[in-house]
């Protein structure tokens, strides 16, 4: 079950490049992206066998994040279909091609990253989807896409460079006369004869380079010019699905400390990366002046929320799981909708757009429960989860943590609050009514009501598999 | 074969040294090329036996490290008309005392950093690799043009490359032939990356890539 969900990306990636129609390119796309989600819901029901002697294998935070991820994939393919054709006169067939193909490589590569459970190869997988990533985001072949490509490209390379030699730290500390395979099973079992002090080491590169693709500040600098530039499928795909991947990759460092008994270290670690994320990332939304730069922001902060929460131990785990499940939903909901506002208003700043619910009522009510959502406002999933990362640090009497936590979140608050609702409301310059499209509506309104129904109700499926989830993370095998 | 181990690290180490020293791109780029041969040797002289895998793993390198990547970053070059002097942030003497501060920090920090379970095979590998590791991060901070920085990535993971072939053991084929793979991707993209710069901004230096910012009211009336 497995294979056919790599195989089938990548050979349609392949063949996208290979295809000479338009049309016949963007049915592939999506009949690919429903295949995928087909399969990897079939995988919810039969769980598919390890292979590979246990090099492959879908355990449930894996599962967990390539469920967000083939959702959030079609539903960015579903927005393609009316987001190709408009840009289409703009950049012409030629840059497609490598879009739609670079699109479907980097959906395969994102498959092969949450299902690795040989370090080595996760590894591998992560760096690529950076390179499969790369070609998306100069997508549209401006300078300003250019640059955000180049940092990307550059300060991520060189971060997960640093994860790599992480992984070697890893094969050192295990290593006791006989070799045991970088199997994230068989490390967590090494655990007992790990060196402390490589171990200490490895987690540390692990989480810097991992956490500089996962856009941990002080490391995140590349995201929000990255996530702005690109267009808005793929920041929505960028932020929503990529982020979780990375933040996988710490995960699994963290199991491994788990196994070692060096999860106090880990946690304290994930906690500073955290708060300090949190603190950057509050700073940055006080004053937005471009709002898909404040949505990349907005990533950054809730980031450092789930890093906060898996640092406060088992009750956080499980609520930072959940929460990264609300994150995804709303921020791919949110990169689409301001896609829909970039295509009428044709600027990105906030100071420049006015009256959304008055020239696209349905866009601007999208933004408007947006805001909510991602804020983490009371009928919304995020509210549920970011209290119980609360409440958790609360429970173990962590008066820094809360203070700092609640500050950050009110202050972030505040910033957006002041930039969508000025979006939202008054009149545009333009009186004419903006044009919207079906399908650039159904799929944020889609994904948002998953974040509404998540603050009502958790389906029983769902609650079962965040709790296998934080019990993995737990340290249980 | 300690000693082709430890003469084949040594050019390495001696050719990171010149790479932070020398004010000409193309002789930036020959050098990283030597030490993509000299670590090519790595895989043999440390293995106890000649099997397939150590073979082509060397091979491999070779093709890559020594004779690819070079071959493609000097085509890069003058596609992409690039001057010729390295135009550091910080001078060629200032760079080469940081790099001597650096060389001491490693072999320092290999000192407090014994490996545990097993004697290596030579001293050497851990505080070299070290050192080309810190001086891929310097490079890659520390000058100006595009391309510098890429041959500055090329150093860190040739550091990490040392540190895998002869301080891990048996590592599998596929992890090491798929980190290669990764690299050879990697750099390609950010050539054409580096083309595009050039043909789009008519330069390729990389701190005036400066578009993007956080400023208040940077492009408010668009």
């Amino acid at each position: 079950m497995i294979v056919p969900l790599i195989v089938l990306p990548l050979s349609a990636g392949v063949l996208a490049f290979a295809l000479p129609h338009a049309g016949l390119r963007r049915g592939l796309l999506i009949l690919t992206s429903a295949g995928h989600t087909i399969l990897v819901a079939s995988c919810f029901a039969v769980a598919p066998e390890p292979l590979l002697s246990g090099w492959l294998g879908l355990d449930a935070p894996g599962l967990l994040f390539l469920a967000l991820a083939s959702l959030l994939f079609l539903a960015a393919s579903v927005y393609g279909l009316a987001y190709l054709p408009r840009e289409d006169q703009r950049a012409g067939h030629k840059s497609e091609r490598v879009f739609v193909g670079c699109l479907l490589l980097f959906l395969s590569s994102m498959t092969l990253a949450t299902t690795s459970q040989h370090m080595g190869l996760l590894w591998i997988s992560i760096e690529a989807t950076t390179l499969s990533s790369a070609p998306l985001i100069y997508f549209h072949r401006e300078r300003r896409s250019l640059e955000a490509t180049w940092k990307y490209l550059l300060i991520c390379s060189v971060g997960i460079a640093l994860a790599l030699m992480g992984t070697f730290f890893l094969a050192v500390a295990v290593t006791d006369g006989k070799t045991v395979p970088l199997v994230v099973k068989d490390l967590i079992e090494a655990g007992g004869m790990m060196h402390t002090a490589w171990m200490k080491a490895a987690f540390c590169f692990l989480l810097v380079g991992y956490g500089t693709k996962m856009g941990l500040a002080p490391l995140h600098t590349w995201l929000p010019d990255a996530h702005s530039e690109s267009p808005s499928p793929v920041s929505a795909l960028l932020s929503g699905a990529l982020l979780n991947c990375a933040f996988l990759g710490i995960l699994r460092g963290l199991q491994i400390c788990h196994g070692a008994g060096l999860e106090q270290f880990a946690r304290e670690l994930l906690l500073l990366f955290g708060i300090f994320s949190m603190g950057i990332a509050a700073v940055f939304l006080l004053r937005p002046v471009d709002f898909k730069r404040m949505l990349a922001y907005s990533s950054v902060e809730h980031m450092g929320i789930l890093a906060v929460g898996v640092g406060l131990g088992a009750a956080g785990t499980s609520a930072a799981l959940l929460h990264a499940v609300n994150h995804s939903l709303a921020k791919g909901m949110l990169f689409l909708v301001a896609g829909n506002i970039v295509a009428v208003y044709n600027t990105k700043s906030v100071d420049s757009v006015r009256g959304l619910l008055r020239r696209i009522p349905a866009s601007g009510f999208l933004w408007v429960s947006g805001f909510l959502a991602i804020t983490g406002c009371p009928p919304f999933g995020t509210f549920l989860s970011e209290f119980s990362i609360l409440r958790a640090a609360a429970d173990q009497g962590l008066g820094f943590i809360v203070a700092a936590y609640l500050v950050l979140l009110g202050l972030a608050f505040v910033g957006m609050a002041n930039a969508f609702l000025h979006m939202a409301q008054g009149n545009s310059k333009s009186s004419l009514p903006g044009k919207e499209r079906y399908l650039e509506l159904l799929p944020p309104a889609v994904l948002g009501s998953g974040v509404l129904l998540l603050g009502f109700y958790i389906p029983p499926h769902l609650t079962s598999l965040l709790e296998t989830a934080s019990r993995a993370l737990g340290g249980a095998p | 074969m300690n000693a082709w181990t430890d003469t084949s690290l040594i050019v390495a180490l001696l050719a990171v040294l010149m790479t932070l020293g020398s004010s000409r791109i193309a002789l930036c780029i020959r050098l990283v090329a030597v030490q993509g041969i000299a670590l090519s040797l790595l895989p043999v002289t440390t293995s106890d036996t000649f099997n397939s895998h150590v073979w082509l793993l060397a091979v491999g390198t070779l093709l890559v490290k020594g004779i690819l990547l070079p071959w493609f970053l000097h085509k890069t070059r003058r596609q992409a008309d690039v001057p010729r002097e390295v135009e550091p942030y910080i001078g060629f003497g200032a760079s080469l005392l940081v790099g001597t501060a650096m060389l001491t920090a490693s072999f320092w920090g290999a000192s407090v950093l014994p490996l545990p379970h097993h004697q290596p095979p030579t001293t050497l590998a851990l505080p070299i690799s070290f050192f080309c590791v810190f001086s891929g991060l310097f490079l890659v901070a520390s000058r100006r043009k595009a391309l510098m920085q890429v041959l500055g990535y090329l150093v860190l993971e040739n550091g990490i490359y040392i540190f895998g072939i002869v301080l891990v053991k048996d590592q599998p084929l596929l992890v090491e032939m798929g980190v290669l793979l990764d690299l050879v991707v990697g750099v390609f993209v950010m050539g054409i990356a580096i083309f595009h710069i050039s043909r789009e901004f008519e330069h390729i230096d990389a701190d005036r890539l400066n578009l993007l910012n956080d400023a208040v009211g940077r492009d408010g009336a668009a």
